[in-house]
């Protein structure tokens, strides 16, 4: 029997469970390696060769040279992992948040300043605004 | 005997400690929500406690994906201020109290709930960021701190109900210890907020403030809502609200006692990409 997983209808939402981090271990765990200083440097160096280092899938690679966060976490990382690689390129929680919505930095910043985005139309897959 | 005296509430927002660090407490978007948290200084100073028991969360510094407990207590006697990608926080170690903890890690496992015990372990924002809202910038924290981690990161997190009655079961073991300590109970994290996908930078003020009543009013009744209503209303991340259950569970009243008093309550949205929400709860 399957599991239940009531949260796969949470619109632009991918829940971290552990199919995910099934998926995402290798790449999570590259991540936890950019809290040492060193491999910053390193990782800086030269993204590609630390890269391969690690036995993630191409595509898992991609995304991070790309820093497509959404693409990440498509692929099983998990934000407060990514994270390492935001802060080895000096952004922060809020710009790598905004970073995933279509909008500017600007853009973001100001929704939040005016109260966030609004719950209504958010609830579910297909919901009308 | 021990007993606890108060519990208090708290977002854990890492921004928040940027700000402290970086000096930025001066402008008007910090002045908002440090302004919150004016009385709560002034109140930790005249109800200073012996040991704080600090429930939170660590975000992939302590825990990477290699060992994932529940439930965790440290019981170091001191644990170092973790580098999360940015460098440690210029903040004081924090001091545990070993005794006290390997007391409370005994008895709630007796209790049925199974603890992972932890006497190494660095402290990230989770831990770090609620003691600098209620502390300021002290040269050392003001006494001992008992860290108490909940997986929030991996689904499935514990439920409110599980996480309710941990706190009971806390309760029962403070106040079995021999030495007349005065101990409070943080609860930390939330509120509404999500950090990934389309849909990050969601708020949600009317839950949020739903929850401070009924986690005031009706905690039992609260500690039934299922995961899913936390992910949808309150973003993937507003989850780490389960953990002011256990807080909350380790107050009078849940075990049959009288009801709190509301000493402070405060609201603000938005630090970053977060609405902080903070109470303070005595037991009579």
């Amino acid at each position: 029997m399957s599991l239940d997983k009531p949260y796969l209808d949470v619109p632009g939402t991918t829940v971290f469970d552990a199919d995910m981090s099934r998926l995402g271990y290798h790449l999570n765990q590259f991540c936890m390696s950019l809290m040492k200083a060193e491999n910053r440097v390193r990782f800086k160096a030269n993204e590609r060769g630390y890269l391969d280092e690690w036995p993630m899938s191409e595509e898992q690679k991609q995304a991070v040279m790309a820093r497509d966060l959404n693409r990440c976490i498509e692929l099983g990382g998990n934000i407060y992992f990514l994270a390492k690689i935001g802060a080895t390129d000096g952004k922060s929680y809020q710009q790598m948040a905004g970073s995933m919505t279509g909008m500017s930095e600007e853009e973001y910043r100001k929704m939040m300043v005016g109260g966030g985005r609004s719950i209504e139309g958010n609830r579910y897959i297909g919901e009308k605004k | 005997m021990a007993h606890i005296s108060a519990s208090v509430y708290t977002s854990h927002v890492p921004a928040v400690g940027a700000a402290l660090d970086l000096g930025k407490t001066g402008e008007p978007y910090w002045q908002a929500v440090f302004k919150g948290y004016d009385f709560s200084r002034q109140w930790l100073k005249d109800h200073k406690p012996d040991v704080i028991f600090l429930v939170y969360n660590d975000h992939a510094n302590a825990f990477s994906l290699d060992i994932i407990p529940t439930f965790a207590i440290g019981t170091a006697p001191e644990f170092a201020v973790a580098d999360e990608g940015w460098g440690p926080r210029p903040v004081p170690k924090v001091i545990g109290h070993p005794k006290l903890a390997a007391h409370i890690a005994q008895s709630v496992i007796q209790d049925d709930f199974d603890l992972t015990i932890v006497n190494k372990m660095d402290l990230d924002h989770g831990l770090t960021v609620p003691l600098s809202l209620m502390c300021g910038q002290p040269k050392a924290w003001p006494c001992p701190v008992i860290p108490f981690a909940v997986n929030v990161v991996q689904y499935p997190v514990p439920s409110g109900r599980r996480c309710y009655m941990l706190g009971k079961a806390i309760r029962k073991a403070i106040e079995s210890y021999d030495e007349p300590l005065k101990v409070q109970v943080w609860g930390t994290g939330g509120m509404s907020h999500q950090l990934q996908g389309p849909r990050a930078g969601l708020i949600n003020k009317e839950w949020d403030k739903a929850f401070l009543d009924r986690l005031i009013a009706e905690p039992e009744k609260l500690a039934a809502m299922p995961h899913i209503d936390y992910v949808r209303e309150a973003g993937s991340e507003g989850i780490e609200l389960v953990m002011w259950l256990i807080a909350r569970g380790a107050m009078e009243d849940a075990s049959g006692g009288k009801p709190p008093s509301v000493r402070h309550r405060f609201y603000h949205v938005p630090a970053s990409n977060t609405a902080v929400g903070h109470l303070i709860l005595e037991n009579s």
